[in-house]
């Protein structure tokens, strides 16, 4: 008997290959395609590009290189890496750093240093996903660029440029 | 009688006294399989009998989703003529609805029914005709053949529970890891998957929410295809990754917006309009690809190697009556 291998096709921001849309007889745009590593090879480090909208909910693809701001968000967040490995800090913020409002939606830079216990941190590689606990500090660190999608809602820091990253003929 | 007891009542014949299975009736819809076919036959609008065929391995694994997923968000088509629309407590039972020719012909029909007595129906169906050795939640390389006479149940892999991570999955009193010692070893196709799981350096007190898996490894153990679950909650957005292998055995016509983002591999869809068939587009989907699925559309998936997509839902209760209304777009951006 002979065993079949399988070889499971993987994107990287160095080797990414795009499919597309082929249309038949609708609009190219109602589909709003993109590839997350082409956004991120054209972003800013940490610029939050959302690739994915319903109503107030989004997945952001991010450009991970270097160390981020920190971030607070008063729902839970979560990140995936789709390339690279990135390690995430997490601070316990002090209740006058987080975000007053329970209902605010999205992301927010903390405003200065942050101020708490230290909870610890992780490295994720590609295919790890990880909690960003509501209330929380977070840092994101990269020694070499890499790739984060992100679950959360549409908030401040969030960057909407569907023509330049979407498929539109 | 309670109503819940009433609406549940299933109608089966005796099983067949050469093939072995039962038909089953619900309303003026009535099933039966045969060695190769399930067979569907109704009354048409006006009155008229009229039936409908399905090759029974493609029925059993429509079947099987539907049951699975509770009837899903809007509508479950098996095929270009025969499916499901879920209300949330009812759920429409339909041939030729949706298909533009029989429609304009007065041959469809629709029927509503509370979900208890369909579910039900559907369950006994999926249980009856589904054989020792048919697996209808696998690959059609990983199971036995769905054909012949009456040979036996496969009821433990039908009624596996469906698994939803309330916050993420891997968190103490959350959904848990898959392992070999849970029965869920790494699927042939994903054995160059890395199985290794993040480094997580939680301070004293923090191990519980100092959280992290690995997704792919978890992805690389599932033991069914097109089957989402769910991986992390953020309100009611929900991450729904699942692997897909072969076709996606419905046409899914969603009553809201969804998204694919294709994790690893490729797979190709096919977008026709929902109401009446017409195809729009082919969706060519490679690893690192986000694609929006209109709420106008209905799709269908082909993955020739097993891959790893994530389907991304709104799972907000309001948002079908939000687009009914027209105060929710089926459209998700506008650019």
């Amino acid at each position: 008997m002979t065993t079949t291998n399988y070889k499971t096709k993987f994107g990287s921001l160095q080797s990414f290959e795009k499919g597309g849309v082929q249309v038949i007889d609708d609009n190219v745009k109602n589909y709003a395609f993109s590839n997350c590593f082409d956004v991120a090879s054209k972003s800013r480090p940490y610029e939050k590009v959302v690739f994915g909208k319903n109503q107030i909910y989004v997945l952001e693809v991010i450009r991970a290189e270097g160390t981020s701001p920190w971030y607070t968000c008063a729902h839970d967040e979560f990140a995936f890496s789709m390339d690279g490995e990135i390690d995430i800090h997490l601070i316990k913020l002090d209740a006058a750093q987080t975000v007053r409002d329970a209902e605010r939606n999205g992301a927010v830079l903390v405003e200065g240093e942050p101020r708490g216990q230290k909870m610890g941190w992780m490295r994720i590689k590609r295919g790890h996903q990880a909690m960003l606990p509501k209330s929380t500090a977070y840092q994101f660190r990269a020694v070499k660029p890499a790739v984060l999608i992100q679950q959360t809602c549409m908030g401040e820091l969030s960057i909407e440029r569907w023509p330049d990253i979407c498929q539109s003929v | 009688m309670s109503a819940t007891a009433e609406t549940a009542e299933v109608i089966a014949s005796a099983p067949d006294a050469a093939l072995g299975y039962k038909s089953f009736t619900l309303r003026s819809f009535q099933f039966r399989r045969d060695e190769y076919f399930a067979h569907i036959s109704w009354l048409t609008r006006d009155g008229r009998p009229l039936s409908h065929t399905i090759d029974v391995g493609a029925f059993l694994r429509a079947l099987m989703r539907d049951v699975a997923w509770g009837f899903f968000y809007g509508g479950v088509n098996f095929d270009h003529v025969f499916g499901t629309t879920n209300h949330y407590k009812t759920v429409d039972l339909y041939a030729g609805t949706y298909n533009a020719t029989m429609k304009a012909a007065g041959v469809d029909r629709l029927e509503n029914f509370p979900t208890a007595q369909i579910a039900a129906t559907f369950e006994q169906i999926l249980d009856d005709w589904t054989n020792e050795g048919f697996d209808p939640f696998a690959a059609p390389q990983e199971t036995g053949s769905a054909y012949g006479r009456k040979n036996g149940n496969n009821t433990a892999k039908i009624t596996r529970a469906r698994e939803l991570a309330v916050r993420c999955v891997g968190m103490k009193g959350d959904l848990p890891l898959r392992t070999d010692a849970r029965g869920a070893p790494v699927n042939r196709a994903f054995s160059d998957v890395p199985q290794d799981e993040p480094e997580l350096h939680p301070e004293p007190g923090y191990e519980d929410e100092v959280h992290a898996f690995n997704l792919f490894g978890f992805l690389s153990r599932s033991q069914v295809t097109w089957n989402p679950s769910f991986t992390s909650v953020v309100k009611h957005s929900f991450m729904c990754p699942t692997t897909e292998e072969h076709m996606l055995p419905i046409i899914h016509a969603n009553d809201r917006v969804e998204w694919f983002f294709q994790m690893t591999d490729e797979i190709h869809w096919d977008c026709a309009d929902k109401n009446s068939g017409k195809p729009l587009a082919r969706v060519i989907m490679k690893a690192g690809d986000m694609a929006a699925m209109p709420a106008y559309c209905r799709h269908q998936g082909y993955s020739p190697k097993r891959s790893m997509l994530l389907v991304w839902e709104n799972g907000s209760p309001n948002l079908v009556y939000e687009i009914q209304k027209g105060d929710s777009p089926e459209i998700p951006v506008v650019f």
